[in-house]
């Protein structure tokens, strides 16, 4: 849908599918509670409707409408929810880390330091094999592990650094190895069986609650469509996309469910029906809502107005009634 | 008041003051800070409060805005402000971005503070000054105290502000000493952030300056009123917001303008002081602004080229001067 959408016009800029890798996302994230955090790329949807973010929310995002999560100022790149914990969203890869390491280190100072003795918040950091690469990931592996850190460091390994493939930027391509290297337990799972993601997602994060550490978990999983909607996706090899077609997580949960008799054929045509309404619903929301007003460009550029400084009349601009017109010259 | 135990007094007070505050930095624990800005603290308020991090500036600083993010108040120090490029993007992408990309939901209140600009002979790669690089970022705010008393109350304003704030020291001042009052004693003193200060009046030319620049302007200042030339110098304080109302009301008052910073001169503050009164000033120059910056070069090491390449005293008194009289061509570019 978002595809579709971008393709007439609705979306804009870069936009980055998850499809196939969706199970990494729910294995995870399903398990975690309210407070607990999850840092993402800009392969960031599914992060969020999986946090909780209604796909309204994301969906208006995406369109640049004001009533989007981030009132249409974040966009597809950067999906910010304080109610949900969902700390983004960012461009750069590898930046995320870092700051899902922070959240951590917040976690645990809020416990030792200002003695609230319940905190015992989790954080996720999701990234990808191109990533593993990067210096702020060998850096935030080193403080995670010397400060005991509760995070789990999540590796979405879908092969593929837009054009570049892992074979052929890493030296050493098994990237959960890197995890003993700093002193924490390195696990490798099948990311497109969402049944065996989840199991590891559980011991992972139940280690990070207790107090003991961080994990390095590699999924192995894979992206059906290009790194974004701008890519033409030519240097994949077709036979490698059928192989993992062939194991698209979506459809092998629902024969574990059939097969398992947890639920009927029409159950799971309800469902899909469901979500058809949620998207088109979605779809519907974003496309009615408003554009955002002039005024919002100049705000919340800092949460203290007073940081535009003083005017040429010599009082904040922030007093300015021109301000929130978005007319005021700053 | 020394400036470092300005600085050291008010990382004190504020840490005291509200236990989400909390500091960390290479070498700020045990080795007492890198130039013993941090002295004491480590003792004082343990190792969970005061951390001494590993050589990693991006992924400590990317700690500190997810921290920050949280409402807990870091204090990153950075051992000279050139290390800090190691961790731009978090500066810049992480924390200046992230209220406005999340509309508000995630503001940062962290303080980026460590020793800016040259200190001596420490050469090329020790010695930028990054004052216009910050300056030009909306979602930052850039702060560059001279006086103890700036130190002071710029230091505790940019720790209770609930932005990212930039806290531009230079080492050279660090063991400066100020005359202090006993209102910038007072724990809860605080200077509003984007406020110059005046810290000479006068009547014939206008003299801005940051951070060590202030000390030399003052002094050139001197010399000129020994010649008849009544210099006011400002005190920027505040490089983002700056304050153009204090700037413009002044060089109304003279008529000409003189701007001197230590960085380089292209795209420098300076510039952009010159653009602002064009724009609001224009009516009122009597001569075209002077811009006085360092040399156009990385820093070179030698002891007498060091000095060329950093602005003087006599570079200052000498703009004055062709600012007021005219009476000397325009100097060549290095």
């Amino acid at each position: 849908m978002c595809a579709q959408m971008y393709y007439r016009g609705k979306m804009f800029g870069f936009v980055h599918l998850y499809n196939g890798q969706e199970a990494v996302s729910t294995g995870f994230i399903k398990l975690l509670k309210k407070e607990d955090s999850v840092v993402s790329t800009y392969r960031d949807h599914v992060h969020a409707l999986s946090k909780g973010v209604s796909a309204r929310a994301v969906m208006s995002e995406l369109f640049g409408k004001t009533t989007g999560c981030c009132r249409g100022q974040g966009g597809s790149m950067h999906m910010f929810s304080k109610e949900h914990n969902l700390l983004g969203g960012f461009a750069f890869i590898g930046e995320g880390i870092p700051v899902a390491t922070g959240a951590a280190f917040t976690s645990k100072y809020r416990r030792e330091v200002l003695k609230e003795a319940d905190c015992d918040h989790v954080t996720l950091a999701f990234f990808g094999d191109g990533t593993c690469n990067n210096g702020q990931f060998f850096e935030c592996l080193n403080m995670a592990a010397l400060w005991k850190l509760p995070i789990v460091f999540v590796v979405e390994n879908n092969l593929w650094a837009i054009g570049m493939s892992h074979l052929r930027a890493t030296s050493d391509p098994q990237i959960y190895k890197k995890g003993p290297a700093f002193g924490m337990p390195g696990i490798y799972v099948d990311g497109m069986d969402v049944l065996k993601v989840r199991e590891v997602a559980k011991t992972a994060i139940e280690r990070a609650r207790r107090g003991e550490g961080p994990t390095l978990v590699e999924c192995e999983t894979y992206r059906f469509r290009g790194h974004s909607l701008a890519d033409p996706d030519e240097l994949r090899d077709p036979a490698e996309k059928a192989h993992y077609t062939a194991r698209d997580p979506i459809t092998a949960l629902k024969k574990y469910i059939i097969e398992n008799k947890l639920a009927s054929e029409a159950d799971l045509k309800a469902v899909d029906k469901k979500i058809e309404e949620v998207v088109e619903d979605a779809v519907e929301f974003a496309d009615e809502s408003p554009h955002p007003p002039r005024s919002q460009l100049l705000e919340n550029v800092f949460a203290d107005p007073k940081g535009f400084g003083i005017g040429p009349d010599g009082r904040y601009r922030c007093e300015d009634p021109k301000f929130t017109e978005g007319t005021a010259q700053v | 008041m020394t400036v470092r135990e300005a600085l050291n007094s008010a990382l004190d007070e504020e840490m005291s003051a509200d236990p989400k505050v909390f500091l960390m930095g290479e070498e700020v624990g045990e080795y007492q800070g890198a130039y013993k800005i941090s002295k004491g603290l480590l003792d004082k308020y343990g190792p969970e409060r005061v951390l001494d991090t590993p050589i990693t500036e991006a992924g400590f600083t990317g700690i500190g805005v997810g921290a920050a993010y949280y409402g807990l108040r870091p204090i990153v120090e950075f051992m000279t402000f050139n290390f800090a490029m190691q961790a731009i993007d978090h500066i810049i992408n992480s924390a200046a971005k992230s209220n406005y990309m999340s509309a508000g939901q995630m503001n940062v209140p962290i303080v980026f503070r460590g020793p800016n600009g040259a200190a001596a002979g420490v050469g090329a790669q020790h010695s930028h000054c990054y004052a216009a690089w910050y300056g030009s970022c909306p979602g930052l705010k850039v702060l560059t105290p001279y006086s103890s008393e700036d130190a002071r109350g710029l230091l505790k304003a940019a720790i209770r502000d609930p932005d990212p704030v930039i806290f531009l020291e230079n080492e050279l001042l660090y063991g400066e000493s100020f005359p202090v009052s006993a209102e910038a004693l007072d724990s809860s003193f605080c200077l509003p952030i984007g406020k110059a200060k005046i810290e000479r009046e006068g009547r014939d030319v206008t003299i801005t300056a940051f951070s060590k620049m202030v000390g030399h302007s003052l002094k050139a200042a001197e010399i000129l009123e020994k010649e008849g030339i009544s210099a006011e110098v400002i005190n920027l304080r505040s490089i983002r917001p700056l304050d153009r109302a204090t700037i413009n009301a002044s060089v109304q008052k003279t008529n000409r303008l003189v701007t001197v910073e230590e960085g380089f001169p292209q795209h420098g503050v300076g510039a952009e002081i010159c653009a602002t009164i064009v724009e609001d000033s224009f009516g009122y120059l009597d001569a075209p602004v002077e811009r006085i910056a360092g040399a156009d070069v990385p820093m070179p090491y030698a002891a007498n080229l060091e000095r060329m390449a950093v602005p003087q005293v006599e570079d200052i008194v000498r703009a004055a001067k062709r600012v007021c009289h005219r009476s000397v061509p325009l100097a060549a570019a290095a």
